[in-house]
């Protein structure tokens, strides 16, 4: 069986700003590191590869320091990791990412299973899942909160806003994964050891075959016009003040006047 | 693309069982302000199965036009069937505009159809403006809502959002208000790779929290799993629920479906009261539209009391007690 | 630094930083408070963490010392007691590791990978620095050694499941007489004597033990006959690195929650980080952990590259666990009243620290032996 798990690189913090003499983000001291849903993805096809002996290539669109991600999944147990990595990928909303991302999976041929996480917390927009399905054709099951694989199926449960829904898919398929799925492994030292001598390939658009017209900026119906930091609507707060007694007197008073006792 | 071809300001009125989700109305809410700008009209996309009644809802609501494409394949969600429908009308009808909840089921059908058409789709919009060209300026969240960005889909059509639900707010309904029903007979092909095996509703303790009126919230600063016994009881004595931060969860005193929080769940609640709880961007973001918010923190400078509209700095473990000792005495 | 680390090293110091932030730290109260933490050693296991530096072939992860050393300072940045655990569950496992046979390798560091517990055990309760004073013994009876004493202020030794007992096999030889002898838990006459009721490091476990003939074959004694005393030195020589890492991590935590506070607290105006007196006390603190950070990792490197090393860890272990001390103490000042309190871990930081100038060899013994050796020069 073969899996293939896409992460992203992602800021480590996402308490970020915005560089008030650029307008851009504040990019000084982020480290870059696996996107926590992507964890669950990898974690998940680890899970899989211990129960059945799948083979896991992972994959990543991004900047060259991506390839230390793509390590780190390494670590943890993939087999071998790509890199999607050219100036021509830079810029892309979520439908050329998706088209780029399918793109690789078209040259890797052969795969049985798709494993994305969520969505990634930089972005928030869980997109390229269902995207790269559609440009391949394959059903979909986002915000898998289980998963099982039996025979030429995907058995997964889903979260939906009030209620679980079981559903029994054919591969190959895409799949998302929610964080209830698992709790994702550190890569151990040795793991981390044995990383440094697995394959890990670099491809850009060309070695893809992409369309230039489809990927990067040019492939983006988007376009972010703008980048802010949320206000905080100041109100007038009205502090109670005094003793615990007076404060609670105060606050009892309140819950009255809101009619709540 | 000829732009000008499309038009009209579409919603999907996502619906289970013949019961309309709360996202549709909201939908209509922000479609009757947008269509203020153009006048473009409002039309409610409805797929399902002996769903046609939910029509004159949707009309009330505001809707000019309700679709309504009533097939046995489409009696329950499966992306598949609900993009090929949704795909060939829009085809059909070009909207300039069109609209999703961003509930599980809006953000696993709405890219989908983006990827079919090769159009644009913001996620998780918290406001929509809508320009005398009929460009669309999509305000979302980005970095757990760090980071506000405003996107825009100048050359593809049509400009799609999910968007974040209780947001927007339905208004008040327009019973025997008049719009065009059409009945759109079409071909739709089962999903025969998907099967859906069960469906169980979530174990809740009590009402789903967002639809909480009176919610006592507790975080960080809470010390101990026991003490969440005192904001039970407080609670209790005000008709209310309790709900938690994200750090509660993840220490497992509490199950996610209590969470409150840009990965938990979104409320508006009449009257929210804030305990050891320190305003951390991603949990603002989940009750900032409650209507009275109180907040109890030890530490005079939690940026929570930015948003709130009462406050006392002091040790929940002691004024708690004593706001109980002192709701007693009332009763 | 005086070199730089691999990519791999460099990888397994995030790894073991984000696994303590995420796992260790906020255990470290609850084990002050609860003692061993049972959980933790299971994810320690599932981490990989427990035998870092141990060959592939074994189960390890072929770690050289600087790598140990990396793991340990990282986890005393979380929990001093976490990496003390740690610490003498390698110092044990080495002497299997640099003296056993390869039965004795094949057979006990696959265990020590996977995470059962090794404890090392030479100190007794009426000879700790005086080592050649101690009074277990085993006796040869036809091919068997029976082996009567005790131990105490054993680390790990209430949840170990492999000792390493010292035990004079030569008691007219002194320390030219000791062996070093395998004892599995669970032995017949291997009793589990009284946990200890210590100032710090609450999270590792300390009991005495007694032996009550116990009968252990030949195959039971690492290394040669009589060579346990060299066979001991040189393990704690490992373990000393060891204390400079666990004294450079646990200075620097709490150097860490001193300084957020100096940050925030104000004083007549102004944050007491601007305060002169304040400033003065986190460069000397800052100064003395780069020192023993430096200091361990070049004993660290000089022990990877074969060098002979007991001079030079003896000094970063001295220097270090002193430092440590003083810096801890320095912070529970820096945070006034709230440092003497236990809702603000500075205390039990400091509690932590006092063990290291007296465990694997105290200040004093240190101070005989670089003193004697610098003087010999």
């Amino acid at each position: 069986m073969k899996i293939l798990v896409f992460i992203k690189q992602v800021p480590d913090t996402i308490n970020v700003r915005i560089d008030p003499k650029t307008g851009n983000l504040d990019r000084t001291g982020l480290k870059g590191v696996i996107n926590p849903f992507d964890n669950n993805a990898l974690e998940a096809a680890l899970k899989i590869k211990e129960e059945t002996g799948a083979a896991i290539t992972v994959v990543s669109m991004g900047p060259p320091q991506t390839e230390e991600s793509l390590r780190i999944a390494l670590a943890m147990g993939c087999d071998e990791a790509v890199i999607l990595c050219a100036k021509e990928l830079g810029g892309a909303d979520t439908l050329a990412t998706g088209y780029t991302l399918a793109s690789a999976v078209k040259k890797i041929g052969d795969y049985d299973l798709l494993l994305f996480g969520r969505h990634a917390v930089d972005a928030d927009t869980g997109q390229c899942g269902p995207i790269v399905a559609e440009f391949l054709n394959l059903p979909q099951i986002t915000f898998a909160t289980s998963i099982k694989v039996e025979e030429n199926h995907v058995i997964c449960e889903r979260d939906f806003d009030d209620y679980i829904q079981k559903v029994k898919v054919k591969l190959p398929a895409v799949v998302t994964v929610c964080a209830e799925i698992n709790e994702p492994r550190y890569p151990s030292p040795l793991g981390i050891m044995k990383a440094m001598k697995k394959p890990l390939i670099t491809w850009t658009h060309e070695d893809m075959g992409c369309d230039t017209e489809r990927i990067g900026k040019n492939g983006s119906p988007s376009i972010v016009r703008e980048i802010f930091e949320p206000e905080h609507t100041q109100k007038d707060t009205i502090m109670f003040s005094g003793e615990t007694d007076e404060i609670a007197k105060s606050i009892v008073d309140l819950l009255e006047q809101q009619h709540l006792i | 693309m000829d732009k000008s071809l499309y038009k009209g300001i579409w919603i999907f009125a996502e619906q289970k069982e013949g019961i309309l989700n709360g996202t549709p109305l909201e939908l209509l809410a922000k479609a009757i302000e947008l269509k203020k700008i153009n006048g473009d009209e409002i039309t409610a996309l409805l797929l399902g199965n002996h769903v046609e009644p939910l029509a004159d809802t949707l009309i009330s609501y505001g809707a000019d036009q309700v679709i309504v494409i009533d097939h046995p394949v489409l009696k329950e969600y499966k992306t598949i069937p609900y993009t090929e429908a949704t795909v060939k009308m829009i085809k059909k009808y070009k909207p300039s505009i069109f609209l999703f909840g961003a509930t599980t089921i809006g953000r696993d059908l709405a890219p989908r159809i983006m990827a079919r058409l090769g159009t644009g789709l913001t996620a998780d919009c918290l406001d929509l403006k809508l320009e005398k060209d009929g460009t669309l300026v999509q305000t979302k969240p980005s970095y757990g809502g760090n980071i506000m960005c405003t996107i825009t889909i100048p050359d593809h059509r049509p400009q799609m959002s999910t968007v974040r639900p209780k947001v927007f707010t339905a208004i008040h309904a327009e019973p025997g208000r008049t719009g065009k029903i059409v009945l759109e007979n079409i071909d739709v092909t089962e999903d025969e790779s998907t099967q859906v095996l069960s469906v169980s509703p979530k174990e809740t303790n009590g009402e789903p929290i967002d639809k909480a009126e009176i919610i006592v919230a507790g975080g960080r600063g809470i010390k101990a799993k026991e003490e969440l016994a005192l904001l039970e009881e407080l609670a209790k004595l005000i008709g209310g629920r309790v709900a938690v931060s994200r750090p509660l969860v993840d220490e497992k005193w509490m199950t996610h479906e209590d969470q409150i929080g840009q990965s938990g769940n979104t409320v508006k609640a009449r009257f929210i009261l804030n305990i050891g709880i320190s305003g951390a961007v991603q949990y603002i973001v989940g009750m900032q539209n409650s209507d009275c918010i109180v907040t109890i923190n030890k530490n005079p400078t939690a940026d929570i009391f930015h948003i709130s509209s009462y406050g006392a700095v002091a040790d929940y473990s002691e004024l708690l007690p004593a706001i109980i000792t002192e709701i007693k005495k009332r009763k | 630094m005086l070199f730089d680390f691999t990519q791999e090293q460099l990888m397994i110091r995030d790894m073991v930083r984000d696994f303590t932030a995420k796992e260790v730290e906020p255990r470290d109260k609850w084990m002050d408070e609860n003692g061993f933490d049972h959980e933790l050693h299971k994810k320690l296991c599932d981490a990989g963490l427990m035998g870092v530096h141990l060959p592939e072939q074994y189960g390890g992860a072929d770690g050289d010392a600087i790598t140990s050393a990396i793991v340990i300072h990282e986890l005393a940045k979380g929990s001093a007691s976490t990496a003390l655990f740690v610490d003498a569950h390698w110092l044990a496992a080495d002497i299997i590791l640099y003296h056993g046979t390869e039965k004795q390798k094949s057979k006990y560091l696959p265990m020590a990978a996977a995470g059962k517990i090794f404890a090392f055990g030479l100190t007794e309760s009426s000879a700790g620095s005086d080592a050649a004073g101690i009074k277990s013994q085993a006796v040869k009876d036809g091919d068997t050694w029976v082996l009567n004493g005790g131990k105490a202020w054993i680390t790990n030794s209430g949840v170990a499941d492999v000792y390493i007992i010292l035990a004079k096999t030569q008691p007219e030889l002194g320390n030219k007489g000791i062996s070093a002898f395998i004892v599995e838990e669970g032995t017949e006459g291997l009793k589990i004597g009284k946990k200890e009721d210590k100032m710090g490091m609450r999270g590792t476990c300390t009991t005495e033990l007694s032996f009550d003939n116990i009968r252990l074959p030949a195959s039971a004694m690492v290394g040669a006959e009589n060579s346990g005393f060299k066979i001991a030195m040189m393990a704690l020589d490992g373990a000393r690195i060891s204390v400079g890492a666990i004294a450079a991590g646990l200075a620097e935590h709490a150097m860490t929650i001193a300084k957020h506070y100096a940050n925030e607290r104000t004083t007549f105006g102004k944050p007491i980080a601007k305060h002169q007196g304040i400033m003065f006390k986190f460069a000397d603190m800052a100064a003395h952990i780069e020192a023993t950070t430096l200091m361990t990792y070049n004993v660290a490197r000089m022990k990877a590259e074969g060098k002979r090393h007991t001079l030079e860890a003896a000094m970063a272990k001295l220097f270090g666990s002193e430092m440590c001390t003083k810096t801890c103490m320095e912070c529970i000042q820096v945070l006034g009243g709230y440092g003497y309190s236990k809702e603000y871990h500075v205390e039990r930081l400091a509690r932590d620290a006092k063990l290291l100038e007296i465990g694997e060899g105290t200040s004093e013994i240190l101070r005989m032996l670089i003193g004697a050796t610098i003087l010999a020069k």
